[in-house]
């Protein structure tokens, strides 16, 4: 930079320089012009973004300034700002704790088995609903299969302890009826993952299940019409047309899913946790409550949080790179 | 037709069995799907003790409305569904204004800098204080137990501010605000002529997301909220339901074996008194949950 300038300060006489300075600074001014002219072309769409900007910065932006506090001893006396930096003391607390490795495991298998399972019953649920040719029960059954995803966690939770319930639970009674023992689903913890599982699948197999059906019925009729003159039986066209028809949408799906392990969310998992099952329901995102409001550990606890989120961000990422060298589509 | 009616002259034997068994696994669907909800109906309005044995199954068994007369006699029931109607309206109500109206410039190509707000909004989708940073800003801006920290904390998703805005995309072509203009109205006006009375579906959709979440969210009022009087209905289900605390609504009963049977079939008519609202609103609503979750999924 220096040399060609050093170079132009040769070449060209200092009136020249000055004409050339003005140029660039009329090339500035249009530009900047140019920028104010679209502003204020649109100016009053940004009055409609005024709500949002302000309700992001303040509940989205601002507490990512009490982030700090990960790397600090918080003391409530001296506030977010004043407390005392200790660096990695609270991270380095959490990875050499006896119950990190517990949480992570806790945390990996109950998504990785959310997601083995959860994953293909909405594809089974659109391809059995879409052979339902009868319109109006299709949409019956659309209609039932979606009801319970509109079931509050509390009261998920609250059906599951009233089946599940070891002294008088409706499947209990029917296993002693049967001549089985009795069995506490929801005070094992070697039952607690397939309980928070299928529960789930009961609850969102219907809703997730819309998104294959739309995909079949974007198949073209002519594939369907073509397998049936070559003499292919329902079933065979359903494996041979329909199931390949839903993969790129299921793939997608499949991809981004698989970024989210380590996201385990809080609300369903406190409900169901209790002290007989801990062993295996304690995930990331309980512990980061249990140590931040009950034992208001909070640099700790916010410790946790963040590295949580940053792990969240680059599977998130590494997720998002193989989608997009696999299947051409990507989240961004 | 005339092709699917040939087709259908000849059907194989083998298509014959395909179709029983697919009748069969669609039965066997709905039912797995519709009978924990049929059950807990059943149960709330039979006799405890039948429950109890396991004798209620197919059908309810020595009618029984004790528990429903102590859920509406509940104190706590009242509180928590005044408290969550209150919420669930007027958080409705806000979190759709700031969306919608967010949408529409993003929604529009003539929005300078569009790109970059979007990614102003999405980076919080994928970066956040978390809950001991969020809280303690509640506490600071004196947001604990008011309403607010309950129908405004993580309320607000960017996820349906994309919905929307694809919605708006997909629906009001740029020529159409570009004609409006000529005719002399302004980005305002063309929001409130053109927009909100194309939008009627996308504002279905927003009030089924925005709307079912409050009613159904627990965890706001959990860890913002101290005063049991401003507790919404999730939290006192939670009491009744998970630990234990229907005994509080059966007092009077003076034997233990009784009072706990009650306390269990409170439990079912709680359930079925909670998802109230949500029945009433759901075959109004449930044609535009298709379109909701396909607008999301165009541009996830």
């Amino acid at each position: 930079m220096v040399k060609t300038m050093n170079g132009e300060r040769c070449r060209f006489s200092a009136s020249e320089k000055k004409a050339k300075h003005k140029a660039k600074r009329v090339q500035y001014k249009k530009k900047a012009g140019h920028v104010l002219k679209k502003l204020s072309q649109s100016k009053s769409l940004y009055l409609f973004l005024v709500p949002a900007v302000i309700y992001f910065i303040i509940f989205r932006y601002m507490p990512l300034y009490g982030v700090q506090i990960a790397f600090k001893q918080f003391s409530p006396r001296l506030g977010i700002w004043d407390s005392r930096w200790t660096g990695m003391e609270n991270l380095s607390r959490f990875f050499e704790s006896y119950y990190f490795w517990r949480l992570i495991r806790n945390t990996l298998w109950l998504s990785l088995y959310n997601l083995v399972v959860s994953f293909p019953f909405p594809i089974l649920l659109a391809l059995i609903f879409n052979e339902v040719k009868h319109p109006k029960l299709k949409k019956t059954v659309q209609t039932i299969s979606y009801a319970p995803h509109f079931i509050s966690v509390v009261v998920l939770v609250g059906i599951l302890n009233l089946f599940f319930n070891q002294s008088n639970g409706l499947i209990n009674v029917l296993l002693e009826k049967m001549g089985f023992e009795k069995f506490g689903f929801l005070t094992s913890a070697s039952a607690f993952p397939s309980m928070y599982v299928w529960s789930g699948v009961w609850q969102n197999a219907g809703w997730n299940a819309i998104i294959y059906i739309a995909a079949l019925a974007a198949i073209d009729p002519q594939l369907h019409e073509a397998a049936q003159i070559d003499g292919a039986s329902r079933f065979q066209r359903i494996l041979h047309i329909n199931l390949p028809g839903i993969m790129p949408t299921a793939i997608i799906l499949l991809i981004l899913d698989a970024g989210k392990i380590m996201s385990m969310g809080f609300e369903k998992v406190f409900l169901m946790q209790n002290d007989q099952n801990i062993e295996t329901s304690q995930v990331i995102s309980t512990f980061v409550y249990e140590a931040g409001l009950i034992n208001s550990d909070y640099g700790f606890s916010t410790a946790i949080g963040l590295f949580n989120n940053i792990i969240n961000i680059i599977l998130l990422l590494t997720v998002n790179k193989i989608a997009k060298k696999i299947t051409d589509t990507s989240l961004f | 037709m005339t092709t699917v009616k040939r087709h259908r002259q000849q059907v194989s034997p083998g298509d014959r069995v395909f179709d029983f068994v697919l009748v069969l696994i669609t039965i066997l669907v709905v039912v797995l799907i519709l009978y924990p909800l049929y059950f807990v109906t059943i149960a709330s309005i039979s006799d405890p003790m039948q429950i109890f044995q396991g004798e209620v199954i197919l059908w309810p068994k020595g009618l029984n409305l004790e528990a429903y007369k102590r859920v509406f006699q509940n104190q706590d029931v009242f509180t928590g569904y005044k408290n969550s109607l209150i919420y669930t309206v007027l958080g409705t109500l806000i979190t759709i204004a700031i969306t919608f109206s967010a949408a529409y410039p993003l929604a529009r190509k003539k929005l300078y800098g569009g790109s970059k707000i979007m990614g102003f909004f999405m980076f919080t989708m994928f970066f956040s204080g978390g809950l001991i940073p969020t809280y303690m800003l509640v506490k600071s801006l004196h947001l604990y137990d008011t309403l607010w920290a309950v129908i405004l904390v993580d309320t607000v998703s960017v996820y349906n501010i994309i919905v929307a805005r694809t919605f708006m995309q997909n629906t009001i072509p740029e020529d159409i605000y570009e004609a409006a203009e000529m005719d002399g109205c302004s980005d305002i006006r063309a929001f409130f002529k053109i927009v909100l009375p194309l939008s009627a579906p996308i504002i279905a959709v927003l009030v089924l997301f925005y709307g079912v979440n409050l009613w159904n969210s627990y965890f706001n009022g959990l860890i913002y909220l101290s005063d049991r009087e401003t507790y919404p209905l999730q939290l006192f289900l939670r009491e009744i339901l998970l630990n234990n605390m229907a005994d509080s609504m059966i007092d009077s009963i003076g034997i233990d074996v009784s009072k706990f049977m009650v306390g269990e079939s409170i439990k079912y008519a709680v359930i079925i008194v909670s998802s109230v609202p949500m029945l009433i609103l759901y075959p109004f609503l449930q044609k535009f949950f298709v379109k909701g979750v396909m607008i999301g999924a165009v541009k996830g």
